[in-house]
């Protein structure tokens, strides 16, 4: 016979209740689960409650010249041709299944950055900033999920997830905002201790005392950020929640549809997971950096599978009613050369290229701005990623009027106090 | 009688040899008044800046903690329970500068040394992922030897960087013209003309990033893309080539440059302008030295002239101190510490240049170097603020000033190689290839990679849940807190004072205080007596806490 002691689990308790006993989750989350009571919820919070974003991110920068803004019979223009889409503009001929939902998304093509390096580019793409020596600025999905937070009180799993990783961090926001990283699979490694309930508690309730004794000893912030994430960690050990990563319970006709690859499983677990109430969702797809024999390397590898995966996910959440509240995002750091090097590859431009936008109500099926003849330069006026990360703000009902404090107490605009994208709105 | 003269003699021969080769291969301490006079220039130039700001500097870290800081940030791992108690058992005045001394330049500690420093400088050389790729020519094996035996031997710094940047050979042991170096470069120029190995020299020995301005001048200096293209001409003559079966090594060679435009004499190449017009680049280093144009390896041999000019550049000496003050004190006297450039002013403008020319003038001795920084005052203070130094942060935004030591996670090999001499110094009858390949299959867990040309990586190892979960239920944990561990079996024959006494000094380099020797009771008593069990639970709290995995 065990000996009564404080810290066994009470009967009648479920795990997760009394989990949230010992770790001190009640004390962390207590105010805002009063405020989390949708009775007492505000109309903003109502106007950003369900919204959720994907960001479909192409690492090494993809030719968007071959891919959103072909240019046939230009010496730039490569040999894949435009083909007809269900939207209000052409792509390319290797996107068949995606030229069929172009209705629900929309193509910017005067995109014009100029950070053409993979590090500045991924950066500055991801946070609206470009680097500083000495502030580290927030990547999307931790704004976004910092912004939709209080209208996400039950989520118990981590509201910014990175499928395949790469995503830069929570910058200033802190640890608790970074990305949760898993693989297409929906690996989460060791999640299990082994060990009975009780003996868990006994052990996280013996560590808090560890912690706190470490953290009252003014060590700077890192020594809390520590305890914080453990807190999040415990939750997400109990959590029911972590079904949606197990996309092997799609049905298989539902999987054969998303694709049996990497950026297909990425899709198919990003809608799992925004409709359990994650609210950002980053699938990593790279290979894009391409230098040499640029065409077969589209035409037969990278382009099958991101036609299918961004299509199926595109009107899957569609069919579902979801894409009214979902933003996706496809881009990668930069666009390629218009010129084709002597190695048939495109090299890094930023000058002038392409991202595809839609859903959350961004106005669909048509191309924002263009560039000229050969692809060489926009015509009239080009956006930036400010612009971008404020459309996509904008869209999900956050405030472009939020100021961030950042650490050194600088006030920080969110995407750095840029206009929204007009054409895509109304 | 003869045989036992003899024996004497072999003994005494072979001792003096020994003691020669010792001391041949491994060098000597610094001398103590060199030692002191350039500890007083660190010291005095870090308080002006105290000073200059009112900021009152933490006390210094106890002995336990300094000792702690010290073995992960040499050796890569924390100190055992012995260790421990005999740098706190000398009540001496000297007894810092004994332990680094051992640390350094000991027998005991050479190869620990030698192996913590080879995998700092792989990561910066190959990153975690290098060679582990389908298509690299990498041999991490290959690496791993040329900077063990660098470290080993204390191949002055500059030596060491000449060997990495001239290379020529075979990158896997065993193979034939085998040279381990020639894996710093044997993925980095075959590709988009040899970017990488352009923006990976530039910015690891001179703390110039110039790979921006490939595609354009530079957006905050007035670095021109012309300087990126002339620094990238010295490349040109060097090539990968791949075995001709998988068994054949890969080699780094060099060969005549022809030049774009086919004169050899004056061995050209071209690069696009943003507007779209080509431009001429011929070698010129950083500075605006030029070197003949002359593409023929013979006539003008264009990896050995940049590696000379690299070496003798300022900014080579005030690279290495950067790396190695942000090594031991958290940030560098410039942040970012390989952004050196001319738009990016140093926190301590004097010290930097001084303490940079002293060690050049040490002949880049390293170890000098190491000793230095480790015997300074702000590498001995506490972390633990006052009042007056809370908002000296870096992660406040604040630019270091060094009045406390700023607390930083573990890497993930400090904490593997600490959680093996935590198991008993474990791998024991462990070739040196399996300790490796076990470590990185291990490493490999939380180490991914981005779809681009630059191999640049990220590890989910950074504070976040993969790694708490990692730390709470992943085998190594689980390994160390089971009741057959060498630890636990050993705390669980003393009493019970003892038992917890000996995992706080193992794990945190201290005695319990009042308050956790009651918590480690009340473990017991919820294990129902069970002492194994509550040592397991007991360890498996320190081996979580923020305590445990900070180095502070």
């Amino acid at each position: 016979m065990k000996k009564e002691s404080a810290w066994q689990t009470p009967r009648g308790m479920s795990r997760r209740h009394f989990m949230s006993h010992v770790a001190g989750a009640s004390a962390l989350l207590g105010s805002s689960l009063a405020l989390g009571n949708s009775l007492q919820a505000h109309a903003a919070e109502l106007k950003r409650r369900g919204k959720a974003a994907i960001l479909l991110w192409m690492g090494g920068g993809p030719s968007t010249i071959d891919l959103f803004d072909l240019k046939p019979g230009a010496s730039t223009g490569g040999p894949f041709r435009p083909i007809a889409t269900s939207g209000d503009v052409q792509i390319c001929e290797h996107l068949p299944l995606l030229a069929q939902n172009m209705d629900k998304l929309s193509i910017v093509r005067n995109m014009s950055t100029r950070e053409a390096d993979h590090t500045r580019g991924t950066y500055y793409m991801q946070t609206g900033f470009v680097p500083q020596p000495n502030i580290e600025y927030p990547s999307y999905g931790s704004v976004i999920s910092h912004q939709l937070h209080s209208a996400r009180q039950d989520l118990e799993i981590p509201p910014f997830i990175s499928i395949g990783g790469g995503s830069e961090g929570p910058g200033f926001l802190g640890m608790a905002w970074a990305p949760f990283v898993v693989d297409s699979n929906g690996n989460v490694q060791n999640l299990n201790m082994g060990v009975e309930a009780n003996r868990l508690a006994e052990r996280v309730q013996a560590l808090k005392a560890l912690e706190t004794r470490f953290i009252k000893q003014n060590r700077g912030p890192a020594a809390a950020e520590h305890a914080a994430v453990i807190q999040k960690t415990l939750n997400l050990m109990t959590s029911q929640q972590m079904d949606a990563f197990r996309v092997e319970r799609e049905p298989e006709q539902m999987r054969e549809r998303y694709g049996n690859n990497n950026f297909g499983r990425g899709c198919l677990m990003a809608r799992r997971l925004v409709e359990t109430g994650v609210s950002f969702v980053e699938v990593n797809f790279g290979g894009w950096d391409n230098h040499q024999n640029i065409f077969p390397t589209l035409q037969n590898n990278r382009l099958p599978n991101l036609d299918q995966g961004m299509s199926a996910l595109v009107e899957d959440l569609s069919q579902r009613g979801m894409l009214q509240d979902t933003a996706i995002i496809w881009m990668g750091e930069f666009g390629r050369t218009p010129r084709i090097n002597g190695d048939t590859g495109r090299d890094h431009w930023a000058r002038c290229w392409s991202v595809v936008v839609g859903g959350a109500g961004l106005k669909p099926g048509i191309a924002v701005g263009q560039t000229n003849e050969d692809g060489t330069a926009v015509e009239g006026a080009s956006y930036s990623s400010e612009n971008l990360m404020a459309t996509i703000c904008k869209a999900l009902g956050i405030s472009l009027s939020t100021t961030f404090t950042s650490t050194s107490g600088r006030p920080i605009k969110i995407a750095n106090g840029a206009k929204p994208i007009d054409e895509l709105f109304g | 009688m003869n045989d036992r003269l003899r024996l004497f003699c072999f003994v005494i021969v072979f001792g003096i040899g020994l003691i020669q080769l010792q001391v041949g291969a491994f060098g000597q301490g610094p001398s103590d008044s060199k030692t002191d006079s350039v500890l007083k220039l660190i010291d005095s130039k870090i308080s002006e800046m105290w000073e200059a700001h009112s900021l009152k500097p933490s006390n210094p870290a106890s002995d336990g903690e300094w000792c702690r800081r010290v073995h992960l940030d040499l050796i890569g791992r924390i100190p055992t329970v012995d260790e421990l108690k005999r740098f706190t058992n000398d009540k001496s005045d000297s007894r810092k500068r004994s332990l680094v001394e051992r640390l350094l330049y000991s027998d005991e500690y050479t190869e620990e040394f030698a192996r913590h420093w080879t995998t700092v400088w792989s990561n910066l050389l190959i990153g975690r992922t290098g060679g582990t790729g389908n298509n690299s020519m990498i041999s991490r094996d290959g690496m791993h030897k040329f900077l063990r035996d660098s470290f080993a031997r204390g191949t002055p710094y500059d030596q060491f960087v000449k060997e990495l940047i001239t290379a020529n050979g075979t990158v896997q042991p065993g193979s034939s013209d085998f040279n381990g170096a020639a894996n710093f470069l044997i993925d980095k120029v075959n590709q988009d003309s040899a970017a990488q190995a352009t923006a990976a020299t530039s910015q690891l020995f001179l703390g110039l990033q110039v790979q921006c301005t490939q595609c354009h001048n530079h957006p905050f200096n007035d670095w021109k893309q012309q300087k990126y293209w002339e620094m990238n001409a010295f490349f040109r003559q060097t090539r990968a080539f791949r075995g001709r079966t998988d068994a054949d090594s890969p080699i780094l060679a060099d060969q005549d440059f022809r030049g774009e435009s086919g004169n050899i004499d004056e061995a050209d190449l071209f690069y696009e302008l943003r507007n779209g017009l080509l431009k001429v680049a011929y070698p010129v280093f950083v500075d605006g030295t030029e070197i003949p144009k002359s593409g023929y390896v013979n006539a003008v041999n264009r990896r050995q002239e940049l590696a000379s000019l690299v070496v003798s550049s300022p900014y080579f000496g005030r690279m290495m101190l950067n790396r190695m003050w942000a090594h031991f004190l958290g940030y560098g006297l410039v942040n970012p510490i390989d952004d050196m450039g001319p738009h990016n002013l140093p926190s301590h403008p004097e010290l930097l240049d001084e303490l940079a020319e002293l060690f050049v003038g040490s002949e880049y001795d390293l170890r000098q170097l190491m000793t230095w920084i480790v015997l300074s005052k702000p590498y001995s203070l506490s972390s633990e603020c006052n009042s007056n130094n809370q908002m000296d942060d870096p992660l406040l935004g604040q630019t270091p000033k060094f009045s406390h030591f700023y607390i930083r996670q573990m890497t993930a090999e400090q904490l593997y190689e600490s959680m093996l001499v935590l198991a008993g110094g474990g791998a024991g009858e462990l070739s040196y290839e399996d300790q490796e390949a076990q470590r990185n299959r291990w490493l490999r867990l939380f180490t991914t990679t981005f779809g681009n040309d630059e191999g640049r990586e990220s590890t989910t190892f950074n504070g976040t849940i993969p790694q708490i979960l990692l730390m709470f239920n992943g085998e190594m944990t689980r390994n160390a807190t089971k009741g057959q561990s060498g630890l636990i079996s050993k705390a669980a024959a003393m009493n019970n004072a003892d038992s917890v006494n000996i995992l706080f000094q193992a794990g945190l380099s201290r005695q319990p205080t009042r308050e956790e020797t009651r918590i480690a009771q009340s473990l017991l008593q919820a294990r129902g007596g069970n002492r194994t069990e509550a040592l397991e639970d007991l360890w498996w709290v320190i081996l979580n806490s923020n305590e445990f995995i900070f180095v502070h």
